[in-house]
This record gives structure tokens, sequence and C-alpha cells, in this order.
């Protein structure tokens, strides 16, 4: 099957089949033509919008005679000429380096909008928390003990069972560094201060931004694409009231409770790595464990807890309403929400690492 | 008439102990609008899902231009799959590409043609199903339904293909819209020389658009005629459908 054409004088003739498949090779190669002031089209087997959209384009105009259609071909190109009538006014695009450094200043002038709405979003949820501490609003109880369960108790399996995995690596790493200078026994320090200040909260704030967060955004993201955020508002109720408030209590409840559980599964890994292969009896492992553990330490993790959750719950919320229209933009905002919230997550606990090191704790 | 473009013969469809389709027939002629309707759950979309491919018939054939897909060979497959044209409920645009990028996506996939030409080729299926320029360079979420689904359509069209299945095309559309629709497709489908599958539950469709009508109930086709012959039909799904109020004022048909 192949496209041809052929002049005589301004005549122009066409042979064979002007369908996508055959004119591909035609168009390819195609030198700029004369316009035609006839075309005949007696001799054509078949011809389909490419095809015809070829013609029109590179051969002759929509006014140009057309002698000899078939009436299917003569309807199609009829239809082609009045549809295309509306035309297309180009949209200048930046490519290259212009394009990519307006593509810059949009992601910042985006970053700093999310940061401002961020902030803008905690003083309307603190607004809130503030009425209900004032009784002016109703606590969710119910919903708050569902998320507190939820977000938090179910989660307690998988954040032990990392923490304990992560406790039993520090103690190898700790093994293998401390024993070059003789001090193995150290490794004991090494995994109480790690998980007492740093590791337990920061591991369980992860975790629970990865599987509670993206839970929260989904979940309130789903319920603005099916119009039941307006719903709520239309009944006259709060979505901050029903929905965000409950899940942020839920989560400053419980994670500090989780973290905890977490400082002891990681301890616990550390000890059983401790006796099982580097000769730290579970005794000794004790009675360095009381030393080294001031309460100062315990106090400088678990003051990060709450924090951490609001930045999570506020983040995965507010990530949540902003969802707008399709199932797209529910997989979007969750990705963004787990992203921001770790991102803030990391960004405060390097900030209390700095604050507490200036104190002296 | 000319030879049947697609052929279901004897077609079964289960799912576990539940029977959709028990030695299912069904023709489809050449460059006809043939209209599939049937209640909730009668099995309109599982058919065209088996006549499509996508769902392999528990026994039964189905033949694409005279030859049985089962016997056909992955290239060959290949070569007719792309003479079929579907636009499915929603449009099922790619959510991440914009509508141009959408109706490219096929062409960049199996034609060879200059990326200026395959632009101006998109732009035009886009204009063909009545979209305004400016849609093309817009994601699917920013488009209304009706747009979405004429979206679809221009995808589909994308390869030039022979038969055009339609899924759903005028639900969730205002009556307005949904004429406009009605129109859309018998204009293509004789400009274009396109043999459409409508699949749909709007009567006002049926007399507007087919040729013929095929009723499917229990498990089977159960009639398949012009609309007007179709709605005398004695079975009682099709005497509760067009004999109930709602089909009461269409033209060319008045309740016995």
């Amino acid at each position: 099957m192949s496209a041809e054409f052929t002049w005589e004088q301004r005549d122009l003739h066409l042979r064979g089949h002007w369908t996508l498949e055959a004119i591909a090779s035609l168009e390819a190669q195609l030198a700029p033509q004369p316009a035609a002031a006839r075309v005949h089209g007696a001799a054509l087997a078949s011809i389909d919008s490419a095809g015809a959209l070829l013609l029109l384009t590179r051969f002759c105009g929509d006014t140009t005679e057309r002698i000899g259609f078939s009436p299917a071909a003569e309807k199609l190109i009829e239809l082609i000429v009045a549809r295309r009538a509306t035309k297309v006014a180009k949209l200048p695009r930046a490519h290259g380096l212009l394009g990519m450094l307006e593509r810059a200043g949009i992601a910042m002038v985006r970053a700093k909008n999310e940061a401002l709405a961020l902030l803008g979003f905690t003083g309307l949820v603190l607004e809130r928390a503030v009425q209900v501490a004032l009784g002016r609003r109703r606590l969710r109880l119910t919903a708050t003990v569902f998320h507190m369960e939820r977000a938090g108790l179910d989660a307690v399996p998988i954040v032990c069972l990392l923490s304990f995995l992560v406790g039993a690596v520090v103690a190898f790493l700790g093994a293998t560094v401390l024993a070059d200078f003789g001090a193995a026994v150290l490794t004991v320090e090494l995994v109480t201060y790690s998980f007492l200040r740093e590791f337990g909260v920061l591991l369980t704030a992860i975790l629970l931004a990865g599987r509670s967060g993206s839970a929260f955004t989904a979940e309130i993201g789903m319920m603005r694409a099916r119009e039941e955020i307006d719903a709520i508002r239309a009944l006259g109720l709060d979505p901050i009231e029903l929905l965000v408030l409950p899940r942020t209590l839920a989560l400053i409840v419980m994670l500090p409770l989780v973290a905890f559980l977490a400082v002891l599964a990681g301890i616990l890994g550390g000890a059983l790595v401790g006796s099982l292969s580097l000769g730290i009896s579970p005794g000794l492992f004790l009675a360095r464990l009381q030393e080294a553990a001031e309460l100062r330490h315990f106090f400088v993790g678990m003051i990060k807890a709450p924090i951490f959750a609001l930045l999570i719950a506020l983040t995965a919320c507010r990530q949540g309403l902003s969802v707008s229209g399709s199932a797209e933009a529910v997989g979007r905002h969750t990705t963004a929400s787990v992203v921001q919230a770790i991102f803030l997550v990391i960004l405060f606990d390097a900030l209390f690492a700095i604050l507490f090191r200036e104190i002296g704790w | 008439m000319t030879a049947p473009v697609i052929e279901v013969r004897e077609l079964t469809n289960r799912f576990g102990a539940q029977i959709v389709h028990e030695r299912l027939d069904l023709t489809i002629n050449s460059g006809e609008v043939l209209g599939l309707v049937g209640g909730s759950g009668a099995g309109k979309s599982v058919l065209v899902r088996t006549i499509l491919g996508l769902r392999e018939p528990s026994a039964g054939q189905v033949l694409w231009f005279g030859r049985d897909r089962a016997q056909m060979r992955d290239e060959e497959r290949q070569r007719v799959e792309r003479r079929l044209g579907v636009m499915f409920q929603d449009g099922a645009l790619f959510s991440s590409l914009t509508v141009l990028e959408n109706v490219l996506v096929p062409l960049k996939e199996y034609t060879r043609l200059r990326e200026g030409f395959m632009i101006e080729l998109a732009r035009l299926k886009l204009a063909l199903v009545g979209l305004p320029p400016d849609a093309a360079d817009k994601y699917p979420e920013h488009l209304s339904g009706g747009m979405r689904k004429r979206a679809g359509i221009a995808r589909a069209l994308a390869l030039d293909p022979d038969v055009l299945f339609l899924d759903e095309p005028t639900s969730g559309l205002d009556p307005i819209g949904a004429t406009g629709f009605d129109q859309l497709i018998r204009t293509l489908a004789s400009a274009l020389g396109l043999t459409v599958i409508l699949v749909t539950h709007d009567l006002d469709s049926v007399f507007a658009v087919c040729d013929r009508v095929a009723v499917i109930a229990d498990r089977h086709i159960v009639v398949a005629d012009a609309p007007a012959r179709v709605a005398h039909h004695p079975h009682p799904w099709i005497q509760e459908c067009f004999g109930g109020p709602r089909a009461a004022r269409l033209p060319g048909f008045a309740p016995s």
C-alpha cells in the first residue's frame, strides 16, 4: 500500500491509499509542493483523515476545486475543512534555558506559598483548639479515640519491630568501630543515647508520617474529591473541628507513647546483640544503662514527640483539604504530604539538636 | 450489505458459578451504528470487553473482520487492534498528559510521521470531536465530563480506526450536551465511514443515532433490529424499558 500523486501542470492527480499507514513514508520526505489549481481523486483507493489533512495542508487549500472524489471521501474532506476553520492560536512556550529558569521561579514561588499556607493552617487549627478548650466548640471524643487506635495503637508492632532492628544495627556498628579502641562496652552508651535522644522519636515520626499521615491525606482528600467536605460545610459544620482536630489530637497523644515503646524496643535490640555477640551480659548492659540513661536524655527525646506529631498531622490534613477534583490529585497530595512531613520532621530534629547543644543538654 | 466487521459466536462468559452470557450470538455489520442496551448488570460491559479482547471468553468465538481472534498471532492481532478504537466511560484519559499528548500517544507509538504533522493531525482530531483549540494544552482534570468524553473519542480516533466502541457516551451529560453528542456520533460515523458500537442506557440516543439496537437480557441477545421494531418486541424487559414513561415522548415510537 502506498500513497502516490502526479502533477499535470497545475492539476494534481491522487492515486493509491491516502491512509495513515501509507502516508508516513510520503510525508517524511515530501518536498514543498506548488499550490494545486484542481485536485483529481477519481483514482483514489481510499483516504482517511490523516491523508485528507496531508492533502489540505501540503498540496491545496480548503477551497481548491476537487474533482472525481467519491461521496464518502468528499464528506470526509468537507467535515475536516469545516472543523479546521476554527484556527489555533499557538501559545508561546518557553524552551531551553529560559524555560528552566521559569520553572525554577514557579517552584520557588510555590514553595513560599506552601510554607505560608501551612503557617496559616496551623493558626486556624490552633484557634479552633483554643475554642474547644474554652468550651465554645465540642471536642469529638469518639473520633479522637478512633484515630488514636488506628494511627497510634495499630502502628505499634511495625514501629517496635523496626526500632528493634535499628537498635541491633546500631549496636553492631558501635561494636565494629569501638572495638578498635578496646571500648566495645561503650556500645551500651551508644545505643542508649542514640535511642533516647534521637532514633526512638525520629523513627516513630517518620513511620507515622508514612503510615498515618498518608492515610489522613487520602481520607480527607477523597472526601474533598467527592464533595463530602462541601456537604459538611453546607450542613453548618466545621471540617477543622470535625476532621482535623481529632486527628491532630490523636497523633499528639499517641506519637510520644509509641515513641517510648520504640525507645524500649531499640535498646532491647542493642542489648540482644550485646549479649549474643559482643559478650556484654544483660546484667552488665542494665547496670551501664542505669548509669548512662540520665533523665534529661529521655526528655530531650520526648519533648520533640508532640511537636513532630503536630507537624505530621497538620501537613497531612492540609494536603488532604487542598485536594481538588480527581483521584489523581489525591495521589499527588498524598505523596506531597508524606514528603513534606518527613522533611519538616527532620528539619525540626536538626533545629532541636542545635538548640539542645546550645543549652548544654 | 458488506461482510460483518465483528461476529460473536456462541459466546459464554462465567464468573465462578455466575453465568453472564450463555451461547450469545451477535453480528456487527460494516458501517452501521449499533446500540447495545440492557439492564444494569446484564453484561453489556463484559460483552464489549470480551469483543475487544480485554477479557478471555469462557467459551465461544470472537471474529474480527472474519478472522477468529483467538487464532491470530500477536503481530496480526496488534494490527487489527489498531483498527478498533475505544472510548471508555469517563474518557479514561491519561491524567498525567495534556489532552493533545493523550491523542499523540497512539500516533507516536504506531506511526513514523514527523512530529509537526503528528501534532497537526492530533489537533485535527480534537477539532473533529468539537473541542475548542484551547482545550488541547489542558490536563484532563481541568475539563468537564463532556469534554473528557470528547477527548476520549479523539484519542480513540487517532489511528483512523474502522470500528469505534463507545461506552455510555451520554451518561452524566445534560440533555443539550447529550443531544450534541448524538449529533457528533452521527457526523463522525458517516464522514469517517465508522462502524460504531454504542453501549448506552439513553433511549434518546438509541433513537437518534442507532441503525440497529441489540438488546441483551437473560444472558443472550434477545433481539437485534431497527429501534422502532425492537420497541414492539414482547420480551418483558424490553416492554418495561421501551414502554415506560421515559420512552413515551420519543419520536418515531408510540407505545402500543
